[in-house]
């Protein structure tokens, strides 16, 4: 298996590399990109000193973790942005004839390697705001810190493999996903009481995005949930991060199931 | 080795019925076809655009689940037992590509030897017997992108067979392809057939193609199976006319034999059209040469092509 993983992978990357100049200005562009999007709330921060009671070095914080969350999403199922091509091409039928699961085939499917720039962002982000906070730090706060570098990409993947799997319904452009998959990268990396009400709420429960960043963040900084929710609410995170996988499984079975019976 | 029995397959479309409302109607694409496959059989599957030959066919390997009936392939049940049956078959799309695009062929050959797990001996030898008998050689480290129409499906079929598939399942192979890539192929199929025991079901428009290769033949129509057996079984059952085309020492007024019929003169050149059941050929022949000075002679079958057409437009009895 582990073999196979091998396989498809350094054959996904070669074929990457076969445009070398291609490659290297996608690189780039996308490292370019990801520092505007810095840039932009840098620049509001600065004149902005404080939003909603947040500081820049606490906003960086957030926005590193949900840097490194988005980026390790997009690296790992990044691909299942050609899954409404997949589907609609019927070139879905191939990953059915294979002896290996169709959401491993379809993730692995196009393993772009320039997307690892975004990780390397979130990255250097995260060093920045460590440096510049004073964190009080005990087991438990270091603990959420490591863990949702690992919880983040699993709740941002369940997301975005559940929103894109309506394609096997719809057979559509899987446009409506990009807003909930790169619209959902964005607002999770804002503290979630920044925006109104009901966008907040649907952030907070509905599309469990504030468990990406928002929530580890508060606790590590020891902050109180200006929702007034109890304490243990970032404590969910590690939950949402099993049911949400488990729940993903199921829309996509239940997707390929559908593709199966009207092969459209 | 492939068993279909009472298979069934209806579609609900949602067909337009005013500017936004849609009607559901239900299609019958596949209705209660029947019929086994032996092991070692090579078997064409034939019928006119949207008879249900594709529907079959992603039934038989998985990729449709069946409304009604039961499917075997290899023993295993193609709807659930998805994973390990890909193990055991091999499918070839002619229409859609499975090699990676942008890389040499040869990554993808490499690539299914990891997804099949096939042992390092058995991966040797399959490679270097396709290699010969593809003639693969002079493409095998090119991006697959850079190939012709013929080389692809030449890969194709190679990175198909590559884990010794025991049924194989082919979609309109050789669609496209000029007639030298489309000997080559029709020939290593057959030679892969008689050599390893594979066995194949095949679609196609081409009947020529079947002709070559198939001895048996399955003709579908609206969903049903009209015609299960063997090409001269079918030749006799529907082309039951011959024609004698007869050249004479020198140009002769239309012939007038008894139990058959001039249909032309063109010269010294007369055809005669007869009944096989009721004409034989022998005496129809002694007929003729009583009558007038023979150079040469010859007797034309219909060819399956205008006996399929016909099947195609008015059905098994017309």
């Amino acid at each position: 298996m582990v073999d196979a993983h091998l396989a498809v992978v350094r054959a996904s990357l070669r074929a990457q590399l076969t445009y070398r100049v291609s490659f290297a200005m996608l690189v780039v562009a996308s490292a370019g990109a990801t520092s505007m999007d810095f840039a932009v709330v840098a620049t509001i921060f600065t004149h902005l000193p404080r939003l909603e009671g947040w500081t820049l070095s606490q906003i960086a914080l957030m926005y590193g973790i949900a840097g490194i969350g988005f980026g390790v999403t997009d690296l790992a199922v990044g691909s299942l942005d050609s899954l409404p091509a997949y589907v609609k091409q019927g070139t879905f039928d191939a990953f059915l004839i294979r002896p290996l699961g169709t959401l491993y085939q379809v993730v692995t499917s196009e393993v772009a390697l320039r997307r690892v720039g975004k990780i390397a962002q979130g990255a250097g982000i995260l060093v920045f705001a460590l440096l510049h906070l004073h964190i009080a730090w005990t087991l438990p706060r270091a603990g959420m810190l490591l863990m949702s570098l690992v919880t983040g990409p699993l709740i941002f993947g369940s997301v975005w493999v559940i929103v894109m799997s309506h394609v096997f319904w719809t057979v559509d452009t899987g446009e409506v996903a990009n807003a909930f998959t790169y619209g959902g990268s964005f607002l999770a990396s804002y503290p979630i009481n920044i925006f109104g009400t009901w966008l907040r709420d649907l952030l907070a429960f509905v599309v469990p995005m504030a468990f990406v960043a928002y929530y580890p963040t508060i606790f590590i900084l020891g902050r109180p949930d200006p929702l007034g929710l109890p304490g243990f609410v970032p404590l969910l995170t590690p939950v949402l991060a099993v049911l949400l996988p488990w729940l993903a499984g199921g829309v996509w079975k239940q997707g390929v199931r559908h593709y199966r019976g009207t092969g459209s | 080795m492939v068993h279909a029995e009472n298979l069934t397959k209806t579609f609900v479309v949602h067909r337009k019925a005013g500017l936004i409302r849609r009607r559901p109607v239900t299609v019958r694409a596949v209705e209660g076809i029947s019929f086994d496959i032996e092991a070692g059989e090579m078997v064409g599957y034939i019928g006119p655009n949207g008879a249900g030959k594709s529907t079959t066919v992603k039934m038989l390997t998985g990729l449709l689940y069946p409304t009604a009936g039961s499917v075997r392939v290899a023993g295993l049940e193609p709807a659930r037992q998805r994973k390990a049956l890909a193990r055991q078959i091999g499918v070839v799309f002619g229409q859609r590509r499975q090699l990676l695009w942008d890389l040499p062929l040869l990554a993808s050959l490499d690539l299914f030897r990891h997804v099949y797990r096939i042992p390092a001996e058995r991966y040797r030898h399959n490679l270097d017997t396709f290699v010969e008998l593809l003639e693969l050689q002079p493409f095998l480290e090119t991006p697959v992108r850079q190939l012709s129409l013929g080389q692809v499906m030449r890969g194709e079929l190679a990175a198909t067979l590559v884990h010794d598939p025991e049924v194989l399942f082919l979609d309109e192979p050789t669609i496209g392809l000029d007639v030298v890539s489309k000997g080559r192929v029709l020939d290593f199929l057959a030679t892969m057939n008689r050599e390893r025991g594979t066995t194949m079901l095949m679609t196609t428009h081409d009947v020529a193609d079947l002709e070559r290769l198939c001895q048996r033949m399955l003709i579908i129509d609206h969903g049903h199976l009209i015609y299960d057996g063997t090409m001269p079984g079918l030749r006799r059952r529907m082309g039951t006319e011959r024609t004698l085309v007869v050249d004479l020492e020198r140009p002769q007024p239309a012939l007038s034999i008894a139990g058959a019929e001039t249909i032309s003169v063109d010269g010294r050149r007369q055809r005669l059209r007869f009944h096989r059941d009721r004409t034989s050929a022998a005496s129809l022949i002694a007929e003729v040469a009583r009558s007038a000075p023979v150079a040469d002679l010859a007797v034309e079958e219909v060819p399956i092509e205008d006996i399929v057409r016909r099947i195609y437009v008015s059905g098994l009895e017309g």
